[in-house]
């Protein structure tokens, strides 16, 4: 399949492996204390995990997995905002398919459904106003959640709507930022990550230049990666190279879809709609400053929050869950204590096991049974079986 | 006040004329057989006719529910009567009768009715299975929806067949029959309204024939339709009733390739996904090359291939593309309800 398979060709692979082998001999890095690179997105996590990168990596180099899965470090609290405004008897909401899941305090969207909300799931924005059109008399609330990946079609679409004169449709703005988040994590206290695979989706509207500040003010080298295996074993030696050659710059691997100033309409429209907004809570990470991104107030009409006011709503996590530590590369995801036991995909606790993409998911979905001892799943098989 | 015959009505059901007459205009012109026509309230079944083909009869029944009823391929009838006779088929039993039961919503277009009847009829008696009993029920509308389906089944096991899950042995292979995915792909497209031009359609079809020559072959340990849940949750069956694990290899699935586009485009897992015309079987090593050249001669099981083998390891894992091999786990929920 074109697209798809070159990027994964096992030959090239294997060479790219072996020239990672023989680089890393000469960091000064060691098995003890291996460099770790942080992948900030939930995509190349779980490529990670899918196609066993990790495995094939040399001993002096290790993942850690970031924050950036936006559906994983959604706030309980604002789960049961939506969930309160989907109980609307006239409203329809629209969510990706992603987050139909997350629990809230009150339980997720697809419970709310349960309860007899009108809740459904589109591809696109652009769908949810689709159905504004076909429903004047029903009031139509889009779940607008992501990254600066997901930020222009939401802006797109609410030109659209203003264009349109709509006054049935809204969205509700979980957007976030990433890069105060990065910055975030770096300023922690002990924080062990020495090089970052940055986002090639974020990268392809934002271009490369946000994240400078890595290399020049807190001296860590950042490759833009695609999410292939190809384009991931590519980024993990550019950035081995670029410690071998004591250089510390965002280089961008990711060339076939991400223009150095990134997308310049995109970051028009993003202009025109929305804003940043102050600090927002980050469910895993607590509050990050200059996180928060909201309408403008030309497009406040738009803001579900205004229209159907729900309650403001803050529930901590549980003080248990390490999601934090996973995420600053502290710890790995089976060495929480809830790990596969209070936390798994269908009764996720912490953030990281929400989303397919979160750590803690893609863990418990490639690995899990590899913390168990084989005699143990033996006796589990046998008693199923009996 | 006419009534309305362009769609069905509570009349339908009510076991009143209108009832009588739809059964016989509709339900037993298209599945006219001796069984049915003798219009008692059960069929009546010569076990000396079944006793002749084996000694054990197969007994199964499945609901379908499937969302939409019509769709590249086929229809919910012609599900109905292929997923019922392939439970029977992959359990080493010859099918022969069918029964089926109906749950109409009222409003239900009598157009679509008859296509689903007609066609249910056709894929029967092409399979030379006889639809030999029935029921028909309207429900007000929004009890159900337009239509559902169940049909039971019974069949005759030869007497020297003996295929189960309890007779998967390690270093045993595992063979699929044909290219994965194609009826969970066609009908998320049209459910999901991707409006993607796939080239695809539902594999939906009677397996009965592609699996007839394989009750003659020694080695044939354990078969399975590949249906909700797909390839990966028939490898979990084969592997917590037997106590062994299987190891697949990735590179080796048949997959078309406008299915795995759709599986990249929104991160599914084709092993995942929902086949109705597809089975799954264990055989020794032995029988490897024989069970695929059968399989293969027939043209459903034209892109037969082995995926994997029986390992002493009890863990379902899949070696990827680059060589390293994972855990395969079932998904706590499927990606898509309602698909048969």
């Amino acid at each position: 399949m074109r697209f798809v398979d070159e990027f994964r060709d096992p030959k090239l692979a294997k060479t790219l492996i072996e020239r990672l082998h023989k680089r890393a001999a000469q960091l000064p890095y060691t098995a003890e204390k291996p460099m770790q690179i942080m992948e900030v997105c939930g995509g190349h996590t779980h490529a990670i995990f899918k196609f066993g990168l990790d495995k094939l990596l040399p001993p002096q180099l290790e993942f850690i997995h970031g924050p950036g899965c936006p559906v994983c470090v959604l706030p309980m609290g604002r789960i049961d905002a939506c969930c309160e405004i989907a109980a609307h008897p006239d409203v329809i909401f629209c969510t990706f398919g992603d987050a139909l899941r997350v629990p809230g305090k009150q339980g997720s969207l697809l419970n709310a459904r349960e309860r007899g909300a009108d809740v459904r799931v589109v591809y696109s924005p652009l769908d949810a106003l689709k159905l504004a059109r076909e429903n004047p008399q029903r009031q139509v609330v889009f779940f607008a959640l992501g990254f600066e990946t997901t930020l222009p079609v939401t802006a797109v679409t609410l030109q659209q709507a203003r264009r349109e004169g709509l006054t049935n449709f809204s969205v509700f703005c979980q957007h976030i930022s990433l890069i105060p988040t990065l910055r975030s994590l770096l300023q922690q206290d002990d924080v062990r990550i020495d090089a970052f695979l940055a986002p090639g989706h974020v990268s392809m509207v934002i271009g490369t230049a946000p994240y400078h500040f890595i290399n020049t003010q807190f001296g860590k080298p950042l490759v833009v990666s695609g999410f292939e295996p190809l384009d991931m074993l590519q980024s993990v030696l550019m950035l081995v190279e670029q410690v071998c050659e004591a250089s510390c710059k965002t280089e961008n691997q990711y060339r076939r879809i991400v223009p150095e100033e990134g997308n310049v309409l995109a970051q028009n429209a993003i202009r025109e709609v929305f804003q940043l907004s102050g600090s927002s809570e980050w469910r895993g990470l607590g509050l990050i400053e200059a996180s928060g991104i909201s309408l403008t107030e030309t497009y406040s009409a738009f803001d579900a929050e205004r229209r159907f006011r729900p309650q403001t709503q803050s529930v901590a996590d549980d003080p248990r869950s390490r999601c934090g530590d996973v995420l600053t590369g502290r710890c790995k995801p089976h060495e929480c204590p809830l790990f596969g036991t209070g936390c798994t995909p269908h009764n996720a606790f912490g953030a990281l096991m929400v989303s397919s993409e979160g750590a803690c998911a893609a863990w418990y979905q490639y690995r899990y049974l590899e913390n168990e001892p084989a005699q143990e799943q033996q006796e589990m098989k046998q008693k199923v079986a009996g | 006040m006419s009534e309305r015959n362009d769609v069905v009505t509570m009349a339908h059901g009510s076991g009143g004329r209108a009832m009588q007459q739809m059964i016989e205009r509709m339900f037993l012109s298209a599945f006219d057989n001796p069984w049915l026509n003798e219009r008692e309230d059960g069929a009546r079944l010569s076990l000396a006719a079944m006793s002749e083909q084996g000694d054990r009869l197969a007994f199964t029944t499945d609901s379908y529910v499937i969302d939409p009823i019509f769709f590249p391929g086929g229809n919910i009838g012609k599900l109905a009567v292929c997923g019922t006779a392939n439970d029977l088929s992959v359990s080493g039993a010859i099918p022969a009768y069918l029964s089926c039961g109906f749950i109409l919503e009222e409003g239900l277009p009598m157009d679509d009715l008859q296509k689903i009847v007609s066609l249910m009829a056709q894929t029967a008696r092409e399979a030379g299975i006889a639809i030999v009993t029935g029921d028909t029920k309207v429900v007000q509308r929004g009890a159900a929806d337009k239509i559902f389906i169940n049909t039971a089944g019974i069949g005759v096991i030869p007497g020297d067949v003996a295929w189960g899950a309890g007779q998967i042995q390690c270093g045993d292979k595992v063979i699929v029959s044909g290219t994965l995915g194609d009826h969970g792909a066609t009908i998320l497209n049209l459910r999901e309204q991707l409006g993607m031009d796939l080239g695809i359609q539902s594999d939906c079809a009677v397996l009965a024939p592609m699996v007839a020559p394989l009750r003659a072959v020694s080695g044939v340990h354990a078969l399975r339709d590949a249906t909700r849940g797909g390839v990966n949750a028939i490898l979990h069956e084969f592997s917590e009733a037997s106590g062994f694990g299987i190891s697949i290899d990735e590179n080796a699935l048949p997959v078309k390739s406008a299915v795995r586009g759709i599986c990249e485009l929104l991160g599914l897992e084709p092993l995942n996904f929902a086949n109705e015309g597809k089975l799954v079987a264990v055989v020794s090593a032995q029988a490897e090359e024989r069970v695929l050249n059968l399989l293969r001669k027939h043209p459903l099981g034209a892109d037969a291939a082995t995926i994997g083998e029986v390992t002493e390891n009890p863990q379902v894992c899949l070696r990827g593309a680059l060589g390293v091999s994972r855990q395969l786990m079932l998904p706590h929920t499927e990606p898509l309800p309602r698909i048969c």
